[in-house]
Formats: C-alpha cells, sequence, structure tokens
C-alpha cells in the first residue's frame, strides 16, 4: 500500500457557510484589543461572547440533531475552530466539544442524552485527561468505586475554571472507564489554576478526592477504550485546526510588517533572507490547512479508522510545526520591537508553545505514524 | 467521440496485459527517467525501438487522425494506455518534443502538408524533435530571446544561438523561437515560431556534459544557417502566441498529445520498498527511530503537495492567500523530490558512496544519479530561489 495513501479531500456546503460566518464572527468580536483584555482576566474569555456562540449553535454543532446538536461530527467544528484560532480566541469551545465527543462515543444514549443537550446549549464541559505531563502516558490512578467515590488528581484540565461538566477518566474494576463529575461536586479550593505560557487560555490541575458522582454517571464497557482512543485523535485535530488559525494570523502579522518597516532606506520585506523564510511559513499554513480539512474529511460518528488516524496525526504534526516555526520567525522579524509585550508576535509565540504540547507534539505524532506506515 | 465505461475497462484488461507480455527485460545499463537524461546511442536506441514497438502496437497518438499514423479514437484510451504504463513500470516514450509539443501543435494548427509532412515520424520515434526556445542570457525570460530569422528569398537565415537543447544532438526537426523583428517596442509580437530542420550547414550541436558525468543537452550555434521559408508556423511575429500555445498540451492526451510515459515518476513508496532491506547498527534500517521519523517527514512532504492539489480546486479553503497552492507547487515539488533523493543515498551507509558504474552499488547507482539529476527540476523553469521571490511577491505581496 503507498505510504501517502488516502488523499481525499471534500468540504461541504456546510462547512463552507461554518467557515464563512464564523471567520467574520471572531474577527469581528475578537480583534487583538479585546484578546489583550482577556489575557488578565478569570476565565480568559468574554462569557457574554461564549453565549452568543452557543446562541448560533456552535457548541453543538459536532452532535446529533437528537440531542439539540447540529449532526455536522467533528468535521463541521474545524473551520470554527480554524477561525477562532485566526482571531486567538479562547473560549471552551474545544474543551466542550471534546468532551461531547468522549461521551457520545463511550456512553449509551439513555446514559448520554441530558448531558449531551446541555453541552450542546452551551454548558461548558471538559475532559480531565491527564495525570503528568506525559501524552505518550495512558495508565490510570484515578479511580471511582462502587458507591461512586473518586480519588485522584488530573492535570492541565482545560477550562477547568468555567467547566460545569467534566468527564474524568478513571480505572473502575480495572478496566477504564468515564465518570462524569458535575462540578459542585468539587471540593472547596479543588481547581488550582496554572500560569500559562499562552494567556489566552486556562487550565488547572483538579483534585476528584473524596468527589462523588451522582448515580449512573460511571460510563463503562467495550465502547471506553476506543472512545478514548478516538478523543486522542480528535483532540489533536482541533489542535490542529487551531493552531492552522493561529500560523495563518501570524503569517499575516509578519507580512504586514515587512511590507511597511523601512531599513537602510529599503523595506525588509525586499530582503530576500526575510522574503524566503516568510514563503517557507506559507508553504507550511498551507500544508496543516491541506492536512487539517484531509482529516475532517475522513472523522465520522464511528470509531476512527487507520486513515483517518493517520490523517489526525499528520494535521497535528503538520500544524504544530507550521506554527511554532511561524511564530519564532515573526519575533525575530520584528526586530527589537518583536522583543516588546507590546508587539503582537509574544501571542504567537505564546500560543505556539501551547499548541506544540497540547495532544502531544510532533515527535509524539510522527513515531505513531512511522508504526502506522512502515511496520 | 467517447468511449463507454465497459469498453474502456475491457480495454484496460487488454493494454495490461500487452504490457506484462512486452515490457522489455533489464538492459543492464541504467535507462533515462526523463527524456532529459538520454545520454548516449545505446540509451537512445534502446528507447526508440520501445517506442516503435508501443506505436505499432496501436497504444500512441490514439485520439491523432489515422491517416497520420494515430489511431483516431477517443482520447480516453490514451490516458488508459498511459496509466497502465505507470503501473506496470514501462520505460518512458522518449520523443517528448514531439510527441507532447510539436506533434499537438502541428495537429491542432498546421496545414495538411505538415501533418502529412511530420505526424508519423513523431508516432514511431524516427524523427526526433528538439525544442530551442532558452538562450543562454535569457534561461527564464524566453520574451528577450534574440536569435535572429532574417527572411531572403525562398528562405530564412537563421543567426544566434541556443541552450539546454534536450536531444539536440539526436534530433531531425527542432521547434524554433526566433527574433524577425529588432523593433523595441515588438519585444513578443516580434517572435516567429518554425519547424526548422537540424540537418542543414550552419547549424551546430555542442553536447552539454551534466554533473551526472552524462550528456543530455546541447548549446546549439547558428550561423548563417538557411532554412526553407516555409518552416515558417503560422504568420511572422505570431510566435510568442504559439509557443504559449505548446504549453497548454501539457495536461495530455485530452489536451491533445500524443501520450506515452513522458517521464518515470519516484515516489517515496519505491525508496522504501527498495531501500528496506538496508541496516543500520546491525539492524534493519527501518527500526531505526531516528530514520523513522525523518521518513514520515518525507511521506507528508509528499502527501501535503498531493493534498495541495486537492485543495486548490476547493475555492472556500484557498481564499486566504490566492495563488498560493499552484504557484508554490514547482518550488514545493521539485524540493521535496531532491531532499527524497538525497535522502536515500543517506540510508545507504557505505553503499552510498558508490556510484553508476560501480558494479555494487545499489540498483546500478540508481538513487546517486537520480540525486544529482534532481537539480534539473529545481534549477530548471526559474531556480527555486526565483519561485520563492516569485511567491513572495505575487502571493504574499511583498516588495520586489
Amino acid at each position: 500500500m503507498a505510504v501517502t495513501g488516502n488523499t481525499s479531500l471534500r468540504f461541504s456546503e456546510e462547512q463552507a457557510m461554518l467557515l464563512d460566518v464564523a471567520r467574520d464572527f471572531c474577527r469581528d468580536r475578537s480583534p487583538i484589543a479585546t484578546v489583550r483584555e482577556q489575557l488578565e482576566s478569570e476565565t480568559g474569555f468574554d462569557p457574554a461572547l461564549w453565549q452568543e456562540m452557543a446562541g448560533l449553535g456552535w457548541s453543538g454543532i459536532a452532535l446529533p440533531e437528537a440531542c439539540g446538536g447540529a449532526g455536522l461530527g467533528v468535521a463541521g467544528v474545524v473551520p470554527v475552530v480554524e477561525s477562532m484560532g485566526r482571531a486567538l480566541l479562547g473560549t471552551p469551545l474545544i474543551s466542550s466539544t471534546l468532551a461531547g465527543q468522549l461521551l457520545l462515543r463511550a456512553a449509551g444514549p439513555e446514559q448520554r442524552e441530558s448531558f449531551l443537550a446541555e453541552i450542546a446549549a452551551g454548558v461548558p464541559a471538559t475532559v480531565a485527561l491527564l495525570e503528568n505531563g506525559d501524552w505518550g502516558d495512558e495508565g490510570l490512578a484515578c479511580t471511582v468505586d462502587g458507591d461512586g467515590v473518586l480519588r485522584g488528581t488530573k492535570q492541565f484540565v482545560t477550562d477547568a475554571g468555567v467547566a460545569q461538566i467534566f468527564i474524568v477518566t478513571v480505572e473502575f474494576g480495572g478496566a477504564p472507564a468515564l465518570a462524569i463529575v458535575r462540578a459542585e461536586a468539587l471540593g472547596q479550593g479543588a481547581i488550582r489554576p496554572n500560569m500559562l505560557i499562552d494567556r489566552t487560555r486556562r487550565a488547572a490541575t483538579v483534585e476528584f478526592d473524596g468527589a462523588v458522582v451522582a448515580e449512573g454517571s460511571v460510563v463503562t464497557g467495550e465502547r471506553v477504550p476506543a472512545a478514548l482512543r478516538d478523543l486522542r485523535l480528535l483532540g489533536a485535530l482541533l489542535a490542529a485546526a487551531e493552531a492552522t488559525g493561529s500560523a495563518a494570523a501570524c503569517l499575516d502579522t509578519i507580512v504586514e510588517y515587512l511590507k511597511t518597516r523601512k531599513q537602510f532606506g529599503r523595506l525588509i520585506g525586499s530582503y530576500q533572507a526575510l522574503k524566503h523564510p516568510a514563503v517557507d511559513i506559507l508553504a507550511g499554513v498551507d500544508a496543516a490547512r491541506s492536512f487539517v480539512y484531509h482529516a475532517a474529511t475522513l472523522v465520522g460518528a464511528g470509531p476512527l479508522h487507520r486513515d483517518a488516524e493517520i490523517a489526525c496525526r499528520m494535521a497535528k504534526a503538520q500544524a504544530t510545526e507550521s506554527l511554532a516555526y511561524a511564530g519564532d520567525r515573526a519575533v525575530q522579524f520584528h526586530g527589537g520591537m518583536g522583543f516588546t509585550w507590546e508587539c503582537d508576535a509574544q501571542l504567537y509565540i505564546r500560543r505556539a508553545q501551547w499548541s506544540q504540547q497540547y495532544f502531544g507534539d510532533a515527535q509524539h505524532h510522527r513515531k505513531r505514524l512511522a508504526s502506522l506506515l512502515f511496520d | 467521440m467517447t468511449a463507454t465505461e465497459q469498453e474502456l475497462k475491457e480495454f484496460r484488461a487488454e493494454v495490461s496485459a500487452w504490457m506484462q507480455a512486452n515490457k522489455p527485460a533489464d538492459p543492464g545499463f541504467l535507462l533515462p527517467q526523463t527524456f532529459m537524461e538520454v545520454g548516449d546511442e545505446r540509451q537512445l536506441e534502446f528507447l526508440r525501438e520501445w517506442q516503435h514497438r508501443v506505436w505499432s502496437a496501436g497504444y500512441l497518438g490514439m485520439a491523432w487522425p489515422r491517416e497520420y499514423g494515430g489511431g483516431g479514437v477517443a482520447p480516453a484510451f490514451q490516458r488508459v494506455v498511459d496509466q497502465e504504463m505507470r503501473r506496470h513500470g514501462v520505460p518512458i516514450c522518449f520523443n517528448v518534443i514531439g510527441l507532447g509539443w510539436a506533434g499537438p501543435l502541428i495537429n491542432d494548427i498546421g496545414t495538411a502538408e505538415e501533418k502529412a509532412r511530420y505526424l508519423r515520424g513523431i508516432l514511431s520515434g524516427e524523427d526526433i524533435w528538439c525544442q530551442g526556445f532558452s538562450e543562454p542570457d535569457h534561461g527564464s525570460d524566453l520574451g528577450s530571446a534574440q536569435t535572429r530569422a532574417v527572411r531572403d528569398g525562398d528562405e530564412y537565415v537563421i543567426d544566434g544561438q541556443k541552450i539546454w537543447t534536450t536531444m539536440g544532438n539526436f534530433a531531425k526537426y527542432m521547434i524554433l523561437l526566433a527574433r524577425t523583428s529588432t523593433d523595441a517596442a515588438r519585444k513578443y509580437d516580434g517572435l516567429s515560431f518554425f519547424l526548422a530542420p537540424m540537418a542543414v550547414p550552419g547549424i551546430e550541436t555542442r553536447p552539454i556534459r551534466k554533473l551526472t558525468g552524462e550528456y543530455g543537452f546541447t548549446e546549439t550555434f547558428f550561423t548563417a544557417a538557411r532554412i526553407p521559408a516555409n518552416c515558417l508556423m503560422g504568420e511572422e511575429g505570431q510566435g510568442w502566441q504559439i509557443a504559449m500555445r505548446t504549453l497548454q498540451y501539457e495536461r495530455g492526451a485530452e489536451a491533445g498529445a500524443a501520450g506515452g510515459l513522458a517521464m518515470v515518476r519516484v515516489t517515496i513508496d519505491d525508496m522504501i520498498s527498495q531501500l528496506r532491506d538496508l541496516r543500520r547498527d546491525g539492524a534493519p534500517v527501518l527500526e531505526d527511530p531516528v530514520i523513522r521519523d525523518q521518513l514520515v517527514r518525507l511521506v507528508m512532504e509528499e502527501k501535503a503537495i498531493a493534498l495541495g492539489e486537492r485543495r486548490s480546486h476547493i475555492a472556500p479553503l484557498t481564499t486566504d492567500y490566492p495563488g498560493s497552492l499552484p504557484l508554490s507547487h514547482k518550488l514545493r515539488a521539485t524540493e521535496a523530490a531532491r531532499r527524497m533523493r538525497q535522502f536515500a543515498i543517506n540510508l545507504q551507509g557505505a553503499e552510498g558512496a558508490l556510484y553508476v558504474g560501480d558494479g555494487a552499488a545499489r540498483q546500478g547507482g540508481f538513487w546517486q544519479r537520480a540525486y544529482l539529476n534532481s537539480f534539473s527540476a529545481t534549477i530548471g523553469g526559474g531556480t527555486s530561489q526565483i519561485q520563492a521571490n516569485i511567491v513572495a511577491e505575487h502571493v504574499l505581496g511583498l516588495p520586489k
């Protein structure tokens, strides 16, 4: 089989409409000045804006119509997330979408329905997955017992401060399971916010010790392991979509400066030492976008197949490195200005460091791609 | 003329069986991957014989008129042949300037007499064609061509020089772009297009030795060379227009080309399958984690280009920097090919140092030669650096 394999890429009218609307919305509602206002806020986003997004139906794009969603799957969220990445707009959309997907894929209809309806309506949710900084560690020290009592701590829980529903990955009776924990079940001081390098986002260490879940809130069974695997791939895809948007915006910022800044009597964009790397950044953004929409084409409602896995991993590996390179060069090309807080380059280089690790860095994915392609 | 699915399916089976039965045995020397690599008589005769066999079987020029040696059927049949040729890994149909440039042009706008004189020989491989567009001082700027053509009675007198003439030393005819007016205001419409014979006094070719040690191109000198006036194609001053027209045939049989495999495409799959038995640190090379990481990068590079091609046809996904994907394609594809070939040498350990001519060289030194030849694509048609300038200026809008 050819290692370049499946190259299908389709883009539906619904996706095109969402891209169009989301791009305008994010540009108008999240200009850089607004992004900067949110850097020091508690939530990292404007709750009224999130309500507006929920009102547009974005929190339910990927969820089935039976739960109040749009039934467009993760492929429908991708253009919205890309647009948010472009505007550096941090909201719980990725966290909530992933929590919804995990429940949708792991739990039966009666168990998941009411939670999914809440998520679709805009109640923020998140997945509590990591127990340490190693994205390759799938071990579970967190447990839930027969009485619904949790033990353990989760780290890097995104949007933990605003989430009303936590989908906690736990061990139950020797197998992976999900505990659906309401925010009110957490103890005082259970959420310890991180100071992140990317100030447009929020994450925290969450102490689940002693939290009790309601009856029927532990998801077990054979669908759980596959759902967890898919969660990591869908997370990689959404992280890639967001990073692609941010890399494109970073390129715009670079190009704008190169077209206006003069040194030694010339516009600096006329120097090939800056021109050619700018073209390389464009190539990185182009490749990332192609992989992202290729992956969006292949991720359906069922368990992700091999081609979809390859596509998600390639999207993440590409987008991560494209943004890291763009952010790095953005600072350098702005010269002395680039070293200041005031210059927007800092926003992108910081975003790049977040995106790089989120759902596994490029090496993490290339290592797994090698097994998929060569073994 | 159209073909039904069923007809094409049956035809494919027939062609496949023919290729299987007629695919030439390994000649014992390296064959060219492209028509720009025909370096000696031995290769030339081998390829000429192969093309003749393909044509005799009815598998070349299938959509060209029967009276001129073609097959007179729908282009879809030729497409099937081209696909099957690629699939079976047979040698190239080497007379590319004839099959893909001069032939379709003559078919398109030539006179009945021109068709009768030229088309059959192009298909059979008997008459080799070359192209005289590039000049030493105007690598990419065709419009500035300085070679002169002056009308003198029933003849044109040609003076000047062309370079990078592929198979110039083997060719019987040249499609020649020359200046019939030196009026500065008439840069483009001062050019004319000729179907010029090569075997006339005053035309001299000098083979260019490539970095591979082989030949494939010539410099071509014109010193008061006289060609018949009826070699002029169209009218005087239409040269630029006609030269641009030849470029559109690149899209294959549907666009008018005779068809046939123009180059042996080398993919990363070829590299992996041909080199996976190599060893490193006493273990299979594909178990080395660093090599694996590098290989995945190369696979992704190739795949990103293929996906970019797909995405370029989806309008809503190309609005950011319009033209980016098509304008960057040459730069990305040729650079990726070069890197991949370089890596293939790197994978070979000490064997990577062997070259064509060493009996122990892997696949006869195929990858080493392919790497050196890959620069013809990163340099020819505008170097990668010029391509990057074009993308920077036309796509990103950066200043000159």
